[in-house]
Order: structure tokens, then sequence, then C-alpha cells
């Protein structure tokens, strides 16, 4: 593997709250154009180590690299780095006075400094690409929640992060709504885009990610392609805990 | 004599009581927004020597009757300050609005509070500085948020604003004591001042309404949809 390739680079994460010690050592690699899918229980730290990794929780100890220049402990440049690692939450977090193309449009005039008409330009295409620009003028709470999650991937993509952080991006949504997102995602997958998942869509993990990290306890437990972890009798962990939601789903 | 026509032949003074009412209530509500936005941002997002600070002020001036207030800088304060030339209605204006601001900064504090976490969490992603943040996204939602209760400051200060009348500024009130002085005519004169401010009152909470409905925003509560 050429060293060139990697975009990102998590080294040693450890992150307590309280006493309650959520990271206990994470590290791993991602490459240009890669998708990593995290998958694992609830309260394993999958969530933090996202934020950590853009230090919207800045972590206790270990180190993140973009590019070859160091995340943590950047000071007032991690205003720079926030802009080339999108993220995309849980509950959207679109701005909620702002119609969709405002929404998009907002971090392009007040973080990039672009002209009016070059935002606007921008954001279109933006909301084009996730197929939302029919909607461009309404406010969020005129959105269902997959258009409002699309508006969300719209606003990361606008700022042309390296690697966007996609944190359990359709656990609010039902079935139908999930698969309208899921699309999105797959599309950007297909077009190079990096991508960090954590979600518990298994169907999305196997024909999307180029690896998967199992992570359990706040350490990544298994790690692989899907494939190899789901089939390969050495690994046993993931595919214990999908028999366990399997079964749930089936009461 | 015919209660209408002294009251016609007062009118320009009357007016006048008006004009110089309204003026009091529009300084202080202009003060009182001036420095009650930045005491709230302070005290929400400020350090701790900032919040305390924020929250004596807030506690001195929540806490006197405002007519004590008014003698205490009227008499004391702006003399002792060597501003004892100011005139009546400058110190009455800077009183009210400086209890004014204590009262909006609770009012634009609880607004502010009342954004959800998430959008400071989202600017914050997308490499906005938290100054950027707090301009960009979260002050424009907390002053919609804010409207329907700071309207409320408008009827306070418009009704505190007499007792200004105790230092001599030549506002409504004191006109009106003026005319039942020299005509004794005392209950319709009252009434009629009665009514002025009724109308004032009416008019202005109305004008902040239509303002509210100006700025809603669908699907974001601002209590005037």
């Amino acid at each position: 593997m050429n060293d060139n390739d990697i975009v990102l680079r998590v080294e040693d994460i450890h992150k307590s709250f309280g006493g309650n010690e959520v990271l206990r050592g994470v590290s791993f690699d991602v490459r240009r154009g890669e998708t990593k899918v995290f998958i694992g229980p609830s309260g394993t730290g999958k969530s933090t180590l996202l934020r950590c990794i853009n230090q919207l929780t800045p972590p206790d100890r270990g180190k993140v690299w973009l590019d070859g220049e160091e995340v943590t402990n950047s000071g007032a440049r991690i205003n720079y780095f926030r802009q080339k690692i999108g993220m995309v939450f849980q509950n959207f977090f679109l701005f909620d006075h702002l119609t969709a193309l405002k929404n998009v449009e907002l971090a392009l005039l007040r973080v990039r400094g672009m002209g009016k008409a070059e935002a606007r330009a921008k954001a279109l295409t933006e909301l084009r690409q996730v197929g939302m620009e029919d909607w461009a003028d309404h406010y969020p709470a005129e959105l269902s929640g997959g258009q409002a999650q699309r508006v969300s991937i719209a606003r990361a993509l606008a700022m042309d992060p390296d690697v966007i952080l996609f944190d359990e991006p359709t656990s609010a949504l039902d079935p139908e709504l999930t698969r309208e997102v899921l699309e999105v995602m797959r599309k950007l997958a297909r077009e190079g885009m990096t991508m960090l998942v954590v979600t518990h869509e298994m169907g999305f993990a196997c024909s999307v990610a180029n690896e998967v990290l199992f992570m359990e306890n706040g350490v990544v437990a298994e790690q692989g392609s899907p494939d190899l972890l789901l089939h390969d009798p050495r690994f046993t962990r993931m595919k214990d805990f999908i028999g366990r939601i399997d079964s749930r789903m089936e009461d | 004599m015919d209660v209408l026509s002294i009251l016609i032949d007062w009118l320009p003074y009357l007016l006048s009581g008006v004009a110089s009412t309204l003026g009091l209530v529009l300084a202080a509500l202009t003060l009182g927004l001036l420095l009650g936005l930045p005491m709230a941002l302070g005290q929400v997002y400020g350090s701790r020597p900032v919040r305390w600070v924020v929250g004596v002020y807030v506690w001195f001036f929540r806490g006197l009757p405002i007519l004590v207030l008014l003698f205490l800088f009227w008499f004391g304060i702006f003399p002792g300050l060597g501003l004892g030339d100011l005139s009546a209605f400058v110190v009455g204006a800077v009183v009210l609005g400086l209890r004014g601001a204590a009262y909006q900064s609770q009012i634009f504090r609880g607004a502010i509070q009342s954004v959800g976490e998430g959008q400071m969490i989202a600017a914050r992603s997308l490499g906005m500085s938290r100054v950027t943040a707090i301009r960009s996204v979260i002050l424009p939602q907390a002053m919609r948020i804010a409207l329907p209760g700071w309207s409320n400051e408008y009827p306070n200060i418009l009704t505190d604003s007499a007792v200004c009348y105790a230092i001599g500024v030549v506002e409504l009130l004191t006109i009106t004591a003026r005319m039942v002085t020299q005509t004794h005519i005392t209950m319709p004169i009252y009434l009629a001042t009665a009514g002025i401010f009724i109308i004032l009152n009416y008019g202005g909470l109305k004008a902040l309404h239509r303002l509210e409905k100006r700025i809603a925003i669908p699907g974001f509560g601002t209590g005037a949809m």
C-alpha cells in the first residue's frame, strides 16, 4: 500500500467521560476513495470516535492526521481541518432558520468567503447531487427526514471535504427514507468519496464498505472486508453480534 | 367649562408629552437591547468572571423598585460621576434602559439557551469559528425565539416611563398633572391620559406582532404563526 494514498490516519485514540473509558486505543488508516463502516453494539464509542476525528470531542490521548498534517492539537487551524472533514449527523442538525439552499450556502459564504453568486451556484450543484434541487427554497421543517438528511449531505459536500464522517445517518429514519439516503451514500462511494460510516445497516456495510471495523468495548475487535468478517470462521464476534440483532428482529 | 374644548386647547401640550414619553421608551428599549444582548451572550458563553458580573448587574437592577433606582441615579450616582448636568429626560431614559437591559438580558439568555445544541455542533463541524456560529446560526434563531417575550418589554417600559414624572421629565403624566392643577378638572383629564397610554400600548404591540409575523419561518416557533 502506497503511503501517499492515506488521507486520514487515526492513532491510538483514547477518550473517557467521567470514569467511563469509552475509547481505549483505536487506530486505523483510511485510503483515499475508501469507505469504512463501523459496526458494533451501542455505547462502544463509535460516534465518539467520529467526533474525536474532527475534534468536536477532543480525545484524551492519541493523534489524528489529515493528509500528513496533524489535526489534534492544531489550535485555531482546527477550523480549516473541519472544512476538509465533513460530518453528517443522525438528527441532521440542519440550520432551522434557513432554506435548504441557504443551509448549503452558509459555510461557503461565511467560512470559505465565496461571493454570493458563486456560493449559490455551488450550493445548487450539491443539492442536485443529492436530488434535492427542487426543494432548494423549503425550510427544514417542511422536509421529510430523508430529504433533510440528503440536504445535510449536500451541506457537507459543498466544502469539498477530503473525507465525510457519517454518524448513524439513517438511525432516525424509517425504512423507506433510509433507502433514499443510502442510495445517495452509495452513489458518493462509487464516485470516489472517502467515507467513514457508523451504521447498523448491514446490507449497506456488505455492499459498499471496503472494510468493516467491528467495535466492542472501546476497541476495534475485528477488522477486514465484509466478506471476511461474515464468512471466515476465524472471525466470530461480529457474526455473534449480527445473530443477536437478527434473532431480536424475528421476535 | 367644556372638558372637550379644554382637551383640545391643551392638545399640543399633550402631544408633546406623548412625544416625550415615546422618546423615553424608544431610547430605553434601544439601550436595553444594546446592553442586554451582549450581557446575554456573556452569561451563556462568557468566562466565570463575566457571568458573575452580569449576574450581579441583573440582580441589582431587578432587585430595586424603579422609583428608588431613578432617585439613586438622579440625586446620587450621576452627580457623583460629575454628570449632574444631565437633563432629567436623559437620566430617565438611561435608568429605564439600564433596568430594561437586566430584563432583556434574561429574555435573550433563555432564547439562546433554547436553540438546539446540534445547531452549534453542525456549524462548528463545517469549520465555523464560535463567533461566526453564534452570529450566523445561533443569534438569528434566538432573536426569533426571543421576540414574543421581548415584545412585553414595550408595555413594561411604556408604563414604567411615567415614574420619570418624579424627577421632572416633561412627559405625558407631567403634562397631565399640570393640566389638572390649572383647570381643576381631575377625572376626565386622567381618563384621557389613560386612554392615550392604552392607545400607545395597543399600537406598539400591534406593530411588534406584525414584525413577528414578517420574520416568521415555517415550522420555526415564534409564537406568531
